[in-house]
């Protein structure tokens, strides 16, 4: 049987799957085993209380839906008294999510949260409905850079950086992540969209803007997950369109280790562990002995093709 | 093992009808029932049975499922779609939902045909609760807002709690279940736009006139705004306890992602709630309206 058990930087899972942040809670329990994920991964949270956006928080769209919550939450005290416990009933490794609007509070938030009862810190510097400078740093070389130099010296933590899908050169800003000392990068959160109502002529959400969540990122997300991992030697986990144990297979063969998975459990309460399921029987059809063999195992050495003999080739 | 060689396919594990329940212990599932029918009740609403695994009968009064309905235009529907128990029958191993079929999912349920699969998942939410010292009490629903009160009824009427049922819809044609509550034993009143006897004024002249009677220690209700606001202020001016189902757009329908709040007001303070998982049955003095 295949080993699916995964490392990231020190922290060891038993499987590449886990929830992406935001779509997940502990209230999960009531439909699956929770012991059974590589991760638990908790909803956003901010140093103090937020109401989050104004409704409607979701829009279907032809091609998925998008959602603009706001990171409601009680603040940072109540998620250690209240919210942490409620994780900690459970064994898979806790991965604490947090968002800030400085630097300055990024690190702090880091350091109240540097508790051994959480064994990592995802940094969500990627919300995508804030700015470069109040949240979205990872629009931006630079401001990624600072907020991830800043989080370093805050804490001994593991962090993962989660980054923008909306910034236009990802491999540099993973890049920089990294070099800031990232522990894993974290690609990607949600895509910026709008829509709007025909039917009034009003967003259709609340807060206007809002992240595209749907299996239609699969392909875009990959081709980022793809790019960094050859630029960077940090584990890379890939939140974009897992709807199946292919989908995380694709993940790791284009170079990550892990999968974050959020629509699918939207869809279907049942699809993570149900997708584990499926992952073991796939690496043990196929004889495949460790899930890491799969990671950056993409058979392309042989692509770097020059587009005009390519085109002027006989077929 | 499913077939893998699909690759287009979602993963899920759901609890399918006939099949061993692997988890019989968690409080909610992801269940594939079995159609029975899917009939018009009336010109414009429809009912669902489905048979369905032990578990999800377990549903109770005012909880609600989470629907993955069929795509009614070829196109995904995405998310599925809440929607409260119209009828638990644990005998008949069948669950009944009443619903108008509007919007896209709604109407890929009106395509359900007998024989054909259904993915639920649930029961979910915060149901009503009757507490023991009420011997009467007045359900008021409007149009498929009656579904999320039939429950409700029939655990009133096991527990020999005498109601009276308000049932408001736009036509005489369109008001729904009148013999369901009848059947209960309840006090069926009808009132209809048609002929101007669902005018709040109306409305509220004959709930005065149950509490005049000692008929009202609860008020229950669901589907109108206006009719919850009205059973709000009486039930503030007399002292009477009330309930209210409410609805709101919702994805994870678990509490983990935090779509489907609602503004209510308790200690004269305003805050969030999610209606999937505090709800989808709150205190009606609670409700600030929709």
């Amino acid at each position: 049987m295949v080993d699916l058990s995964i490392r990231i930087g020190d922290v060891d899972l038993a499987n590449p799957v886990m929830p992406a942040s935001g779509a997940f809670s502990w209230e999960y329990a009531d439909v699956i085993d929770l012991n059974r994920l590589g991760g638990l991964v908790a909803k956003t949270i901010c140093k103090e209380p937020r109401n989050g956006n104004p409704t409607p928080r979701m829009a279907e769209t032809e091609a998925g839906i998008i959602q603009s919550i706001g990171l409601p939450g009680k603040g940072v005290y109540y998620f250690l008294d209240h919210i942490v416990p409620e994780y900690k009933k459970f064994t898979p490794p806790f991965i604490a999510s947090i968002s800030a609007e400085t630097a300055d509070e990024f690190a702090e938030m880091c350091s109240i949260l540097s508790v051994p009862q959480i064994d990592v810190l995802e940094v969500n510097i990627s919300c995508p409905t804030r700015n470069a400078t109040g949240g979205n740093f990872s629009l931006h070389e630079e401001h990624t850079a600072k907020v991830m130099r800043d989080i370093r010296a805050a804490t001994d933590h593991p962090v993962w950086a989660k980054l923008s899908p909306n910034a236009g050169d990802i491999v540099s800003i993973a890049v920089a992540a990294e070099e800031a000392g990232a522990d894993a990068l974290v690609i990607a959160n949600t895509f910026l969209s709008l829509k709007i109502r025909t039917d009034n002529f009003r967003p259709a959400l609340g807060n206007k803007f809002g992240g595209l969540v749907s299996p239609a990122l699969k392909p875009i997300v990959l081709r980022m997950v793809y790019q960094v991992a050859k630029e960077v030697t940090v584990p890379v986990i890939g939140i974009g369109g897992v709807t199946k144990a292919e989908d995380v297979v694709e993940y790791m063969l284009a170079g990550a280790h892990g999968v974050g998975i959020g629509y699918a459990g939207f869809r279907n309460p049942t699809a993570l562990t149900a997708i584990i399921d499926d992952l073991e029987a796939w690496c043990d059809a196929r004889g495949i002995e460790r899930i890491t063999d799969l990671i950056g195992a993409v058979r392309d050495d042989d692509m770097e093709t020059d587009t005009l003999v390519a085109a002027s080739a006989g077929i | 093992m499913q077939d893998l060689t699909a690759s287009d396919k979602y993963t899920a594990a759901p609890v399918r009808l006939g099949e061993p329940d692997p988890y019989p212990d968690r409080v909610a599932g992801e269940f594939v029932c079995r159609v029975v029918s899917n009939d018009m009740v009336n010109e414009s609403n429809r009912l669902l049975v489905l048979d369905a695994p032990e578990r999800a009968l377990r549903a109770r009064a005012g909880q609600f499922f989470h629907l993955l309905c069929p795509t009614p235009d070829g196109a995904e529907v995405w998310m599925r779609r809440p929607m409260s128990i119209y009828r638990i029958d644990k005998p008949g191993g069948r669950l009944e939902f009443l619903y108008k079929g509007e919007g896209r999912g709604t109407l890929g349920m009106s395509m359900l045909e007998p024989g054909g699969e259904f993915n639920i998942a649930g029961p979910l939410g915060i149901g009503f609760s009757l507490e023991s010292g009420w011997k009467n009490i007045v359900v008021l629903g409007r149009g498929v807002g009656l579904a999320t009160l039939a429950p409700l009824s029939q655990l009133a009427a096991e527990h020999d709690v005498r109601i009276t049922a308000i049932l408001s819809a736009r036509t005489p044609e369109l008001l729904m279940s009148r013999d369901f509550f009848a059947d209960l034993g309840a006090n069926v009143i009808t009132v209809v736009d048609s002929d101007g006897s669902s005018a709040v004024e109306n409305v509220e002249a004959i709930l005065e006139s149950l509490i005049a009677d000692g008929r009202a220690d609860a008020f229950f209700t669901c589907g109108s705004n206006r009719l919850l606001m009205l059973m709000k202020r009486l039930g503030a001016a007399h002292g009477i306890p009330g309930q209210v189902a409410m609805e709101q757009l919702m994805c994870c329908a678990l509490g983990a992602c935090y779509i489907c709040v609602r503004t209510f007001e308790v200690d004269g303070k305003r805050v969030l709630k999610r209606v999937c998982r505090e709800g989808p049955v709150f205190d009606i003095q609670e409700a600030v309206g929709w």
